[in-house]
């Protein structure tokens, strides 16, 4: 499948780039220790591997044929996307020849608060050499900081057969599995993702690599649950809008084209939006909505949940008939996720009181977190239980469900 | 009803592109594809159900032109309804396009002098930003000039943006024959419905092809890009095996509604006062539709709106 086959997704007209998103919050932090608890990326990989490619893309809004024209990088180039607060996190574009043993170079710095390294393979070259490099990249970041999460990016696939990348992928993996075990270091797992920046799977990779950086994953998904089970909904993804990453899904598997389909919506609403909704603070506000129907008896479904994240559920056209409950349900939903963010901007602030501690000790202030949030987020989830998500017509009536 | 429109300029201009992108679906990168056009490509295009558009896309090379003006003249050249000349903005050769342009009017005024004619200057994309207003303009003088006895209509265009779909939006609008009745229902319609305004496409290019402004928009190129935002979505929804019924799609300042309409157009409806319930929207849409169906068969005499609800 070449990337020409994909008429869709990569379409970037004449529209602003800046999707009139309004100004970036960068005073989220202001009143703790700025950026140093985030949770950092790591972009690393062979030079011409597509790492900037890759940020610009998923990030920037920059269209994959554009990336063509892309200076290679020559410095650390450190991104900060804090456009949601769900996903504050930096990436860190490394250039693929700097030497990573040069003393110049802080690894203890790079590596210590860094949540996850992506490490980006080009597909389409020789990749041993990159194989070698990751083994010892692996390594050392390793044993700075041992609750780092290694992703492997096989990347540019767009150019090969699918028999041809399941092929690579399986060399990749055994090689890079076994190089580890030989050195005694079979304790690290790799995750491996088949990228490519001409098609959604880029996207998705992302996806999976800051769900797991997200602390109170588990709740969100657990929210989820609780909504599609109780309004009939199929499937539904709790979106970052500017990046199209979805945060969280429900626990039902995702469908690729699914996802695409959602992805092409958030670009149709916000486009739409600029043109005829736009003022001063941006196209996307706490009234942004849309549906969608499609001939296939099937519904898309769009609500904002805060400045940067809309609900979007995919359900069946006789699930959607009465948008009244499913209104009342996502108000629910709403509220629950808000007294989420509570409870993690409080922890938040705790956590900063030490900013040595925290690259020294991530995996436990994660651990912190995590508990906190729970705790918090049982008494939370308990209260929109007391809600109680409206289901069919009675409340509660998950016995009568059967009858209709 | 069948209306001949004749595709022309030289070889490499972007005729058939435009043709593709157009009618075809086609989006832009992958016109990169197509192959140089041998000698004459009919094709027909049905448009709002009974207007069929008979497009006579012509390769450009020189051999082939001069092939069109003497042994095909009368072939070519007869009951032409419409006349499209494409010209490559940055073609090097502009003496020898003028030529050819000329030769070509020539052909027209012979054998279908009633015949509309259209220049496109096409691959604005490759000239600067500030440049192009200029450029355009004294493009235009030359063509206007050249043209007499006959009248052009000038366009600038790209495949890369709105310009494309906003040329052949006009262009189309000329050969639409009731159009003024349809524009004149539609202006009722939108002010039943108290919305900003209402845009009607056609279904299978999305063309606008009429529209009704009650509230005046800062953005003149809007609707080529709701076209644009359209069918690529559109196509998404193609790659699951699905097409799209209906959408909403709102924030605090505006409602919009997109819904098929009648068996060839779509309508949409744009509405700044967010109170209204999208119901009463929806259901006057619904309402209207047998009206427009009406106007569409372009054989109905014009009736009066009395079935919606606001």
């Amino acid at each position: 499948m070449s990337f020409e086959d994909d008429p869709t997704g990569t379409y970037v007209g004449s529209f602003p780039k800046g999707f009139g998103y309004g100004p970036e919050e960068t005073e989220i932090e202001g009143a703790t220790n700025p950026g140093e608890e985030k949770p950092r990326i790591l972009l690393m990989g062979l030079r011409r591997s597509g790492k900037s490619s890759i940020q610009k893309v998923v990030f920037h809004k920059v269209s994959p044929n554009e990336t063509l024209f892309l200076e290679s990088t020559n410095k650390i180039v450190k991104d900060d996307i804090s456009n949601s607060s769900f996903v504050q996190f930096q990436i860190w574009d490394i250039p693929g020849q700097i030497d990573f043993f040069d003393a110049a170079f802080d690894s203890e710095d790079i590596f210590g608060g860094c949540g996850a390294l992506i490490f980006v393979i080009d597909a389409q070259d020789d990749y041993m050499e990159a194989l070698s490099r990751l083994q010892m990249v692996v390594t050392r970041a390793h044993k700075i900081n041992e609750n780092i999460k290694f992703e492997v990016f096989i990347h540019k696939v767009d150019g090969l057969s699918d028999d041809n990348k399941i092929e690579t992928q399986r060399d990749i993996l055994q090689r890079a599995t076994d190089e580890l075990a030989d050195a005694g270091m079979d304790n690290i797992r790799l995750s491996f993702h088949l990228t490519s920046i001409y098609d959604h799977s880029i996207f998705e990779a992302f996806s999976k690599v800051v769900q797991k950086l997200i602390p109170q994953l588990a709740i969100l998904e657990n929210l989820l649950d609780i909504v599609i089970s109780n309004s009939k909904i199929e499937k539904a993804f709790l979106f970052d809008v500017v990046s199209k990453i979805y945060i969280a899904t429900d626990s039902s598997p995702v469908d690729m084209q699914c996802y695409e389909l959602c992805c092409d919506m958030i670009d149709v609403v916000i486009d739409m939006s600029c043109i005829y909704g736009a003022r001063d603070d941006g196209a996307f506000d706490n009234e942004s909505a849309a549906f969608i129907k499609l001939n296939s008896s099937t519904v898309l479904f769009l609500r904002e949940v805060n400045r940067h994240l809309a609900l979007l559920c995919i359900l069946r056209e006789d699930g959607c008939e009465n948008r009244g409950i499913i209104e009342y349900n996502f108000k629910c939903f709403r509220s629950a996720i808000q007294e989420v963010f509570v409870a993690r901007n409080k922890q938040a602030n705790k956590s900063t009181g030490h900013p040595q501690m925290d690259h020294l000790v991530n995996g436990q202030i994660d651990g912190t977190l995590d508990s906190g949030i729970s705790s918090q987020s049982n008494g939370m989830l308990g209260a929109a239980g007391g809600h109680s998500f409206l289901n069919g017509s009675v409340r509660r009536a998950d016995d009568d469900d059967d009858d209709d | 009803m069948k209306k001949k429109v004749l595709l022309m300029g030289k070889s490499g201009s972007g005729k058939t592109s435009m043709r593709s992108i157009i009618f075809a679906n086609y989006i832009a990168r992958d016109t990169r594809r197509l192959g140089a056009t041998i000698d004459v490509e009919h094709s027909h295009v049905r448009f709002l159900g009974n207007l069929v558009l008979n497009l006579w896309d012509c390769g450009g090379q020189e051999a082939f032109m001069e092939n069109y003006f003497a042994s095909q003249r009368d072939n070519i050249f007869r009951n032409v309804e419409v006349l499209i000349y494409v010209f490559d903005v940055e073609s090097r050769e502009l003496e020898k396009d003028m030529h050819y342009y000329q030769s070509c009017l020539e052909a027209i005024l012979q054998n279908s002098p009633e015949a509309k004619v259209f220049c496109l200057i096409h691959k604005m994309d490759l000239v600067q930003d500030d440049q192009r207003e200029i450029i355009f303009h004294e493009r235009q003088e030359d063509l206007k000039r050249l043209s007499k006895p006959l009248d052009c209509t000038c366009f600038a265009t790209s495949i890369w943006d709105e310009t494309l779909y906003k040329a052949w939006s006009s262009i189309v609008y000329q050969l639409i024959p009731n159009v003024q009745q349809l524009e004149e229902n539609l202006s009722k319609f939108a002010e039943i419905l108290d919305a900003d305004e209402v845009l009607l496409f056609e279904k299978a290019t999305f063309l606008v092809i009429s529209y009704c402004e009650r509230v005046q928009h800062r953005d003149v190129h809007r609707f080529e890009k709701i076209s644009n935002i359209i069918k690529q979505f559109k196509l998404s929804c193609s790659k699951i095996g699905a097409s799209f019924e209906s959408m909403e799609v709102r924030n605090s300042a505006f409602a919009a509604f997109i819904e098929m309409f009648t068996p060839n157009m779509v309508v949409m409806v744009v509405m700044s006062d967010t109170s209204i319930p999208s119901a009463a929207t929806q259901l006057n849409i619904k309402n209207a539709r047998k009206h427009f169906e009406k106007l569409e068969s372009l054989v109905t005499p014009h009736r009066g709106m009395g079935s919606n609800t606001r």
